[in-house]
């Protein structure tokens, strides 16, 4: 007989619930979490890990086409085969997802297979999932709990966001895609039209410009990635551009009309006139919207606005007892923001020492499109609005020897200081491996450091992470290479 | 190695005192809980108690040395077997390297000047967890960071805590509120010669005395007080034929040595008035809150040579008349004697102050922060009065109760004053 009585029940398993899940085993709570079709969430199923994937095959196939210029020559043809590509994604995506079964067991996290419904204070009904959002859905782990009624004293959502659809424009799933089918596409399309160029679309537009499709992003904004510098993004619109993308902003998709195997976009750009552009296949990537629905969130009273739920710096939503964490928080919808606010949340319900509400401003963003893109903090723009004084630091990756090697000349590391604390107040960064240098931005502003102790701390020679030293050194008018 | 005495604080708010006193020299034996020195802060003065035993093997803070700071090193103690040599190599090698090095040479009676020592010796001082940004913005802010709590891993003091320092209305800690010594602003330069030379008063027509440690603190809180309490006095005139035929009862059945005064009664009389009226019973906190006190904590004003102290008689609503009579007795004359600790001045949620022996028929105290309310009381006197329709002599006594108007509004204090008065004017009322 199974147990149905919990200290912690999380609904939704994905980064956020899993993690807040150990964390919660760890402190001593007797916990479960409560998964519908896929443990780890989008992010390690249908998001942030399988895309990646895609990329990395999309990376090399770059590098190979781009072999000469390295001094080697292929003898023969390298052609990219989709299914292929997208079974590998796939088998990584099993992988990690086994591998969080693995950690639920090892933690001795009880998992309830199921769609949850907060039924009462403290109570949670967990039925059969009606319809999974992708399909196939995976079988339940084996050993989860099945469907019947489960008490808790704290039950944390973590239900995670969906992407949004705007009217008129719904994704059909054949030929208006989200990233579900983007995913998995069983062949490729010659054309795509991307709507939205947040991280989502802009790393299918670059994965699918990898792959030879002829690409057209369309951006409600005044330049792609909304939420970047606008320097960045401009040197990014750029790169892309050469790529062979087209690229619009200011333009909003209005219809679109379907035809048997392609679809025509009317969209309207900025002076007013009106464009059709035709494709085989729309991506819409305009965004993710809270999963709040059908949790039973109205009848107990918890507090939402505008299909996210509203918490208190430590999870707490307007019910006693019901926390909230992650993407159905609202933004940044991150996976590691999530994790962090389901650690937070639990350690506030053990009532640990010292907790500190997560500082927003700290969280980085990385974008695994080429070039890669990476930014923790303030931009220039939000640093001169918040009515900061500033000193903007820059160093170009063809002036790092590292990059210069690596054939990888183009891209920017930008550093925003105050100009009174020395306060690092951003960095924003395009070009190779940025995504796995911004870190050491992250760790410099989670220690308070000012511009002294980034100039004197020692960067490995050669690295890329030299341009980070330059561009803080830059900043204060004393960079060595430029 | 040596064992270093520092002043001690004898209070968690205390700073720097005065070392008023050493009661034993270079070269004596002490042995653990001798009395060793005495200190004088603002309010009381202390004796410091040898913890350990051996030989006083050097006075580095002369007698009469002002504003010592808590923890600065007073007096070296020698161990079995140690010989001035340790003193030396103690001094030289972890107090103060800079005064060794001009005036070396000490010699065993040299006195090392308050001002040569670093503020925190070696054993008292400790690292500052703080993050670089929030060192300086504290640097650039002109701020302590040994003044700001740190929130961070370990204590550490970051960016925020800086910040909510900087926020606060002034760099002293506002829970020391009774003790925040707010410099009081000086309009013009001094002539420190001829202090009172702009007035027109030259030297020779006064004497120019150093007021002690009580007077300095007493006159930067009061003027804090009165000028930061948005105060104002309520007055009463109380009949006290009973309370005195009451008095002469009680008195006359009182144990032997026991004299039960007005005052004593008065004490009783507020405490019970406090809990009467529990509103009244109050402090405003800075933040916007306000502290309701759960005891009636009665501070009595006694006067002492140098000054005015406050030592407090608890929960006075719940003890006998005769209890609070040998309470206030052996209260007072410690207090003369500069021998109340700390907690028996320190705390009070009311103050009491009677000047009627002096024959003063009304006054308004100060208030005594963070107190809500200061009752000050006047002289017993016959006085004719309308008694049932009729002119009659009777006993009468105003008291005047000074009330923070940020906690005891009008009305709250006369509900006080009618409940205070209730008691005085049927006295066996407070034994219900």
């Amino acid at each position: 007989m199974s147990e149905t009585n919990f200290d912690i029940v999380i609904i939704g398993g994905g980064p956020g619930g899993y993690v807040a899940a150990i964390r919660a085993a760890q402190l001593g709570f007797k916990t479960a979490v409560v998964e519908r079709e896929h443990l780890g969430g989008i992010c390690l199923n249908w998001g942030c890990i399988p895309t990646k994937a895609l990329l990395r095959s999309a990376e090399i196939l770059d590098h190979v086409n781009q072999a000469r210029h390295y001094g080697l020559t292929l003898n023969g043809e390298i052609t990219a085969d989709i299914k292929a590509i997208v079974a590998r994604s796939r088998k990584v995506s099993d992988r990690l997802n086994g591998g969080v079964g693995f950690l639920m067991k090892k933690n001795k996290v009880g998992v309830i297979w199921g769609e949850a419904r907060i039924t009462g204070p403290g109570e949670i009904r967990v039925d059969k999932s009606a319809k999974p959002a992708v399909e196939p859905r995976r079988p339940a782990p084996a050993g989860a709990m099945g469907e019947g009624v489960y008490t808790a004293r704290h039950i944390i959502l973590a239900t995670g966001a969906r992407p949004r659809a705007l009217p008129g424009l719904e994704p059909d799933g054949k030929l208006i895609w989200t990233y579900f089918e983007a995913m998995k596409p069983a062949e490729l399309p010659k054309s795509i039209l991307v709507m939205g160029s947040g991280a989502i679309g802009i790393e299918f537009a670059s994965f699918y410009r990898s792959m030879g499709v002829d690409v057209t992003v369309v951006e409600v904004m005044d330049q792609i990635m909304p939420v970047e510098d606008a320097e960045i993004s401009q040197i990014a619109r750029k790169a892309m551009e050469k790529r062979g993308m087209k690229i619009f902003t200011d333009a909003r998709v209005v219809r679109v009309d379907k035809a048997a195997n392609a679809i025509t976009a009317h969209i309207q750009i900025s002076n007013g006139k009106t464009l059709q552009i035709t494709a085989d296949r729309m991506i819409s990537a305009v965004g993710v919207v809270g999963n709040v629905e059908e949790l039973g969130l109205e009848t107990l009273g918890v507090n939402t606005e505008q299909g996210r739920v509203v918490i208190d710096d430590y999870g707490r939503t307007s019910v006693a007892g019901v926390y909230a964490i992650g993407d159905v928080t609202g933004p940044p919808m991150l996976a590691h923001k999530a994790e962090h606010e389901g650690v937070i949340c639990v350690e506030k319900i053990a009532d640990l020492d010292h907790l500190h509400p997560m500082e927003k401003s700290r969280i980085p963003g990385c974008t695994y499109c080429t070039p890669q893109i990476a930014s923790v903090g303030l931009t220039e723009a939000e640093a001169r609005q918040a009515g900061r004084e500033i000193r903007i630091g820059r160093f170009p990756f063809s002036a790092n020897g590292k990059a210069i090697a690596l054939g990888e000349d183009h891209g920017m590391v930008k550093t925003v200081f105050d100009v009174g604390t020395g306060e690092l107040l951003g960095a924003h960064m395009i070009g190779a491996e940025v995504t796995e240098l911004i870190q050491g931005f992250v760790v410099a502003m989670g220690m308070e450091t000012t511009e002294e102790e980034l100039m004197h701390t020692v960067f490995p020679h050669p690295t890329l992470s030299e341009m980070m030293h330059e561009s803080v050194l830059d900043a204060y008018g004393r960079a060595i290479h430029t | 190695m040596p064992i270093e005495i520092l002043m001690p604080a004898l209070s968690p708010t205390m700073e720097e005192g005065t070392l008023s006193k050493w009661n034993v020299k270079e070269g004596d034996t002490v042995s653990s809980g001798d009395v060793i020195a005495e200190i004088e802060t603002d309010k009381a003065a202390m004796e410091v108690e040898a913890v350990d035993e051996g030989v006083i093997g050097k006075i580095l803070i002369e007698e009469g040395a002002e504003g010592v700071k808590v923890n600065t090193l007073i007096a070296l103690l020698l161990a079995e077997g140690e010989g001035q040599s340790a003193v030396q190599s103690h001094i030289a090698g972890e107090v103060a390297p800079a005064a060794t090095s001009g005036s070396a040479a000490a010699s065993t009676s040299d006195i090392i000047p308050v001002a040569g020592l670093p503020p925190a010796p070696a054993s008292g001082e400790h690292r500052i967890k703080a993050s670089p940004l929030a060192r300086r913005l504290a640097r650039d802010a002109g701020l302590e960071l040994g003044a700001v709590a740190g929130s961070g891993p370990q204590g550490r003091i970051i960016k925020r805590d800086v910040q909510a320092a900087m926020a606060q209305p002034t760099p002293v800690s506002s829970a020391s509120a009774a003790h925040a010594t707010a410099p009081v602003a000086i309009p013009s330069p001094m002539d420190e010669v001829e202090p009172l030379a702009k007035y027109g008063v030259s030297l020779d027509r006064y004497a120019l005395v150093t007021a002690d440690n009580i007077t300095k603190i007493s006159a930067d809180r009061l003027s804090e007080s009165f000028r930061d309490i948005p105060h104002f006095p309520l007055n009463m005139d109380c009949r006290v034929d009973a309370l005195l035929q009451f008095r002469k009862e009680i008195n006359a059945k009182a144990p032997e040595g026991v004299k039960v005064s007005v005052n004593d009664i008065l004490i009783k009389a507020s405490g019970l008035a406090l809990k009467k009226v529990p509103q009244a019973n109050a402090s405003w906190i800075g933040d916007g809150r306000i502290a309701l006190h759960k005891h009636a904590d009665i501070s009595v004003a006694v006067a002492i040579e140098g000054g005015l102290i406050t030592p407090i008689v608890r929960d006075a609503d719940q003890k006998g008349l005769v209890e609070i009579s040998v309470e206030m007795k052996t209260l007072a004359a410690r207090a003369r004697e500069r021998k109340l600790k700390p907690e028996e001045f320190q705390g009070g949620t009311f103050s009491l102050s009677n000047l009627g022996m002096f024959g003063v028929r009304s006054f308004a105290s100060i208030i005594n922060p963070p107190q809500g309310m200061i009752l000050s009381v006047g002289a017993g006197e016959e006085r004719p009065a309308v008694i049932d329709g009729a002119l009659a002599k009777a006993m009468m006594m105003t008291v005047t109760l000074t009330c923070d108007h940020r906690v005891v509004d009008g009305a709250k204090g006369a509900r006080w004053l009618a409940a205070f008065k209730g008691f005085l004017e049927d006295p066996m009322t407070m034994l219900m």
